[in-house]
């Protein structure tokens, strides 16, 4: 084993790019996390990605990805049916959302009334996902802070993997397009972005966010959109965060008692590394 | 005769150029170019999205559907009858085979990862080229894959072992030939994909197996080269 510790040896930077198959590292020092996997000794990537090095634990950011529903993720969605008791959501994944009634509204709502008076087809709204199955089906509410329909305005898609770089550490990147440009822009976690305003400062900044989904790999990326924008609008811009009521950071915030949606490690409790049995005694360690 | 020298120069085990990139349709989640000699593949990934129809939806996970298509004048001079065929079916269904092993798709279930693959010229070796160029856009498509899968076609001409054969070696009528398209694994040497046409002793199969080893690690090295090549030219255009 202490050979083998000793032969360690890491064939990547922190953010390179890698491809899925190429070898990150060889040796049992290292330790694979998102994006990677090890066989035998040698860590490997499975996910086209930027490197993400933080001690001896190797993982990945993808770089390209379809969205897969997540819970408690904001997302833009495109009604795209009416059903008894709500209203079915594209959610731009390969997966659509249920918007229940009760989720929906405070209305009280008469049995047999017309759904599309609240929401009609082809309506997009801002909706928070508060349950997705192993299934991925998924449900979606509008009860909270900031979820609404979207009434005028114009919607571009990016990839959902570049969401976080347009986001920024906490909402500077969208912060600063707005500042910069003057409109509404809310930006979903599934890659739809609202944008609303003069139609010339809409499309500066549907270019700018072009430019962050092009250039998201390249260290400083912050830096450079905020000359860009500068040299765009001729404005000078501050680097803010968001307040936290606009907070992209929708998990909530208090410890709400052990996770519900479901066993951690698909059973009761792991079992003990020696494989030995659970002792069931309160008392953890040996009587004093 | 016997066939001691390829018509065309090159050594054995040496593939014909080989050209590979990631990226070069915009509209699509991925996409990849694979050219080998004259026989070029364009492939599109889209998906995961939804899978219609419902019946062929797998609760477990995700499909992968691949579709190849030669287009009409890229055969030898003869018009390819545009459409699907029995022969562009099989090779659409051996593709998927080929390149189920390498992709995790248990994150999606029910949905599906759609591979079209067009070919606008072929010299042989054009099922290799597809499933090249298709690992090429599931990894920029960003899907999770453990490898991608590198493929070329190894045989036998008149007696000697090549690697990589094009059309008139495939149709040569001095000799025996056999035609072996195989799709392989690059870090584990696993083989996906191995097809035959023509006759072979067991040792000879195993003789252009074995001497073709270092082409499917020189292919992954080319397709790997691609996706990194693509992030490294949005970087290069930034500097500039």
């Amino acid at each position: 084993m202490t050979e083998a510790k000793e032969k360690s040896t890491l064939h990547v930077k922190d953010h390179d790019v890698v491809v899925p198959g190429e070898v990150l590292a060889e040796g049992m020092e290292y330790l694979p996390s998102q994006g990677t996997y090890r066989k035998e000794d040698k860590i490997y990537a499975n996910q086209t990605g930027l490197l993400i090095l933080e001690g001896k634990v190797l993982k990945t950011i993808p770089l390209a990805s379809v969205y897969l529903p997540k819970k408690y993720d904001v997302i833009i969605g495109k009604v795209i049916d009416i059903l008894m008791t709500g209203w079915r959501l594209d959610t731009n994944s390969p997966y659509s959302a249920v918007l229940p009634l009760k989720d929906a509204t405070f209305d009280y709502i008469k049995k047999g009334t017309d759904l599309t008076a609240y929401f009609n087809l082809d309506e997009y709204v801002v909706c928070k996902i508060f349950q997705v199955t192993s299934q991925n089906l998924v449900d979606v509410s509008m009860k909270g802070p900031g979820l609404r329909k979207l009434q005028g305005g114009r919607i571009i898609k990016v990839n959902a993997a570049k969401v976080p770089r347009l986001i920024g550490k906490r909402g500077s990147m969208v912060m600063m397009i707005k500042s910069a440009t003057d409109i509404q822009l809310i930006v979903g976690q599934n890659g739809l972005v609202w944008l609303n305003g003069e139609p010339e400062k809409e499309m500066l900044a549907i270019e700018a966010i072009r430019k962050i989904e092009r250039e998201a790999h390249v260290p400083g990326l912050t830096e450079r959109m905020k000359k860009w924008l500068e040299q765009k609008t001729g404005k000078k811009i501050e680097i803010q965060e968001m307040p936290e009521e606009e907070s992209y950071d929708h998990r909530p915030s208090r410890y709400n008692g052990p996770r519900r949606d479901g066993p951690r490690h698909g059973g009761q409790h792991e079992p003990r590394r020696d494989g030995r049995p659970r002792r069931n005694s309160p008392f953890r360690g040996s009587r004093r | 005769m016997a066939y001691k020298k390829r018509h065309d120069g090159r050594k054995p085990t040496e593939t014909r150029t080989i050209t590979a990139k990631a990226g070069i349709i915009p509209k699509a989640d991925g996409s990849g170019y694979f050219k080998i000699g004259n026989t070029e593949a364009f492939a599109a990934v889209y998906g995961p999205h939804e899978l219609h129809p419902r019946n062929k939806q797998n609760p477990k996970q995700g499909l992968l559907r691949c579709t190849y298509n030669m287009m009409p004048f890229s055969g030898q001079g003869n018009r390819v009858r545009p459409g699907p065929s029995r022969r562009s079916k099989e090779i659409s269904m051996v593709m998927e085979k080929a390149l189920t092993p390498v992709a995790d798709l248990s994150e999606c279930p029910n949905a599906v990862v759609d591979v079209f693959v067009e070919l606008p010229q072929t010299d042989a070796g054009s099922r290799c080229a597809a499933i090249s160029a298709a690992s090429i856009a599931m990894a920029d498509a960003g899907i999770r894959m453990r490898d991608m899968v590198a493929a070329v076609a190894v045989g036998m001409v008149d007696g000697l072992a090549v690697v990589d054969l094009d059309y008139e070696e495939e149709a040569w009528k001095e000799g025996d030939v056999a035609d072996i398209p195989v799709a392989m694994i690059p870090s584990t040497d696993e083989i996906t994909l191995l097809q035959m046409d023509g006759r072979l002793s067991k040792e000879e199969l195993a003789k252009a197996l074995e001497q073709s080893l270092p082409t499917f690690q020189q292919i992954a090295e080319a397709q790997r080269n691609a996706i990194k090549q693509r992030y490294a030219d949005a970087a290069k255009s930034i500097k500039e």
